[in-house]
């Protein structure tokens, strides 16, 4: 055996969606590797299926052909080691950051108990948001909305994170922060982070490995490590060596469009 | 950092420029709408008056408060009751059938595509016709009036209700599908509380319907009740009696109406718009 494990493998996965316009292809032929606590990134135009590829993970829907596999496991049904964090913080409106946290116990298994408020309250604080427990969503910012959503996909300490483009609703400063603020809590406590994206610059700050997706139907164009060591910060991206990698992606990106 | 903070400089500038008089009354919500109410009242009084109309065509509002007399409190206290105990049973007759219906057309495409159809069918009859059948099959008891207020006040509700448990974000339910939680959770936890906003449209519009539903049940077959009195009064020409009743039902609507905008208010604020809160 060897010591890295693969956390999530993709083996010549298609998707195609039946609508009422007839058939289309989300996926073809994708096949990728996540090694455990890799943190990767998914990069790729709007709508070349990056978020069909995360539903795929978590089990929320079937691969029309090939595999998907979950720790060796076929995907077949959603596991509970897996935590989602989605574009939008889709937060209950009615109950505050810490119901909020605590929901995926509540709706689970019908009951709170108390070690659950515990657990979630050092999660809150985790990620920042001490204090704050008792507000409802509608009194926070979107990013401390967003905080709350990493929280709950926490919150059952999953050891896969996927985030579908977390933070492209927030401003381009917030956005910065809550990027390394992901970065520390991941280094904190080590998760295999599949991060769909459509920003380049975040893609390269937060990620071992980018994944270039082609427009629909979605493949894997390129996958290449970032040449970056460990911690990042702001200005991490400032050196020319990372501003060529950027514009290596920049220019496979639009290479595909054009295509 | 305080919202206090932020305006009180402003508010201490004395030479702030005078605001203009309709700018003041369109920040009083309540004195405008009275203001309005008390011009009418008084235009309809001297009206009737100078141009000498009869009675039985449009009596002043003296003569209609002057009405009130005509039948001692007690009996006015009975007619209220029959009409308001009916109204509130159609309405929860209205309620406890629309829930589960709602759930049903939300949840299953099929449902919604054999049973929606029908729904509206019972929608477009009118009512009015079908109450005195319903009076036949039913008798005179409580039952039919409470059937045919619930004819009445259902159908916003159904519709409200489904909307609004459609209306939950897509992620939510991705979420509870990513939990394994039983469907009934994510019904009760997610897709009802989010439907609560839409609920509650259904349940002002629905509140008023069921006072018509109670008052046209009355018209039809009853021996007391508002609906019932005013019917009665007019038979007998004793318009501002009629007209006093008239006056009663209007104010009952309003304050069932403001009874559901309480009960939002105080047990779901976060339902309501920020600024209403």
């Amino acid at each position: 055996m060897s010591l890295v494990k693969d956390a999530i493998t993709f083996a010549g996965v298609g998707q195609t969606f039946l609508t009422d316009t007839g058939p289309l292809t989300a996926l073809r032929d994708v096949n990728l590797t996540l090694a455990q606590h890799e943190f990767v990134a998914v990069l790729g135009p709007s709508g070349c299926g990056k978020s069909t590829l995360l539903r795929l993970t978590a089990g929320l829907i079937k691969p029309t052909d090939g595999l998907v596999t979950v720790y060796g496991t076929p995907v077949t049904r959603p596991r509970e080691d897996i935590g989602i964090v989605f574009q939008q913080a889709t937060l209950l409106p009615w109950a505050n950051v810490e119901d909020n946290v605590v929901f995926p116990a509540k709706h689970m298994r019908g009951r709170v108990s108390d070690k659950d408020r515990d657990h979630a309250r050092e999660i809150i604080a985790t990620v920042g948001l001490e204090g704050f427990e008792t507000r409802l969503p509608g009194e926070l910012s979107g990013g401390m909305q967003q905080r709350v959503g990493i929280a709950r996909a926490l919150f059952l300490n999953p050891d896969i994170l996927l985030m579908d483009e977390p933070f492209s609703a927030l401003d381009a400063l917030t956005r910065d922060a809550m990027g390394l603020e992901l970065l520390r809590l991941w280094q904190a406590s080590p998760k295999t982070v599949m991060f769909i994206t459509h920003s380049i610059p975040e893609a390269v700050l937060l990620a071992d490995r980018v994944i270039v997706m082609s427009e629909r139907p979605g493949h894997v164009v390129a996958d290449l490590p970032v040449p970056l060591g460990r911690p990042r910060d702001e200005d991490s991206l400032r050196t020319p060596e990372m501003q060529d990698y950027a514009a290596h992606l920049r220019g496979l990106l639009i290479k595909k469009k054009a295509a | 950092m305080s919202a206090d903070a932020d305006i009180a400089p402003i508010e201490a500038k004395e030479d702030m420029p005078a605001v203009p008089l309709m700018e003041r009354l369109i920040r009083m919500p309540v004195a405008l709408p009275l203001i309005t109410f008390a011009v009418i009242l008084i235009v309809w009084e001297v009206s009737v008056r100078v141009f000498a109309v009869p009675t039985y065509i449009l009596p002043a509002p003296s003569r209609i408060i002057t009405g009130f007399d005509a039948v001692p409190v007690s009996r006015w206290l009975e007619h209220i009751w029959a009409t308001l105990r009916v109204a509130l049973m159609g309405y929860a007759v209205s309620i406890a059938i629309s829930l589960p219906i709602a759930v049903g057309l939300a949840k299953s495409r099929f449902l919604s595509r054999a049973f929606y159809p029908l729904l509206v069918v019972i929608q477009s009859v009118p009512v009015v016709a079908v109450a005195p059948i319903i009076i036949v099959v039913l008798g005179t008891d409580d039952a039919p009036r409470v059937v045919i207020t619930f004819m009445i006040s259902f159908f916003p509700l159904v519709v409200s209700m489904t909307t609004g448990l459609m209306a939950t974000p897509p992620e939510l339910i991705e979420l509870s599908r990513s939990l394994r939680a039983p469907q009934f959770r994510e019904i009760s936890q997610i897709r009802l509380p989010y439907a609560t906003p839409y609920i509650f449209s259904g349940l002002k519009i629905s509140i008023t319907l069921a006072v018509i539903g109670a008052v046209v049940a009355e018209f039809v077959a009853a021996d007391k009740g508002i609906g019932y009195f005013i019917q009665f009064s007019t038979s007998m020409f004793k318009l501002p009696q009629a007209w006093a009743g008239l006056v009663l039902l209007i104010a009952l609507s309003l304050i069932l109406f403001q009874a559901v905008n309480l009960v939002q208010k105080v047990f779901f604020p976060w339902s309501l718009p920020k600024e209403r809160r």
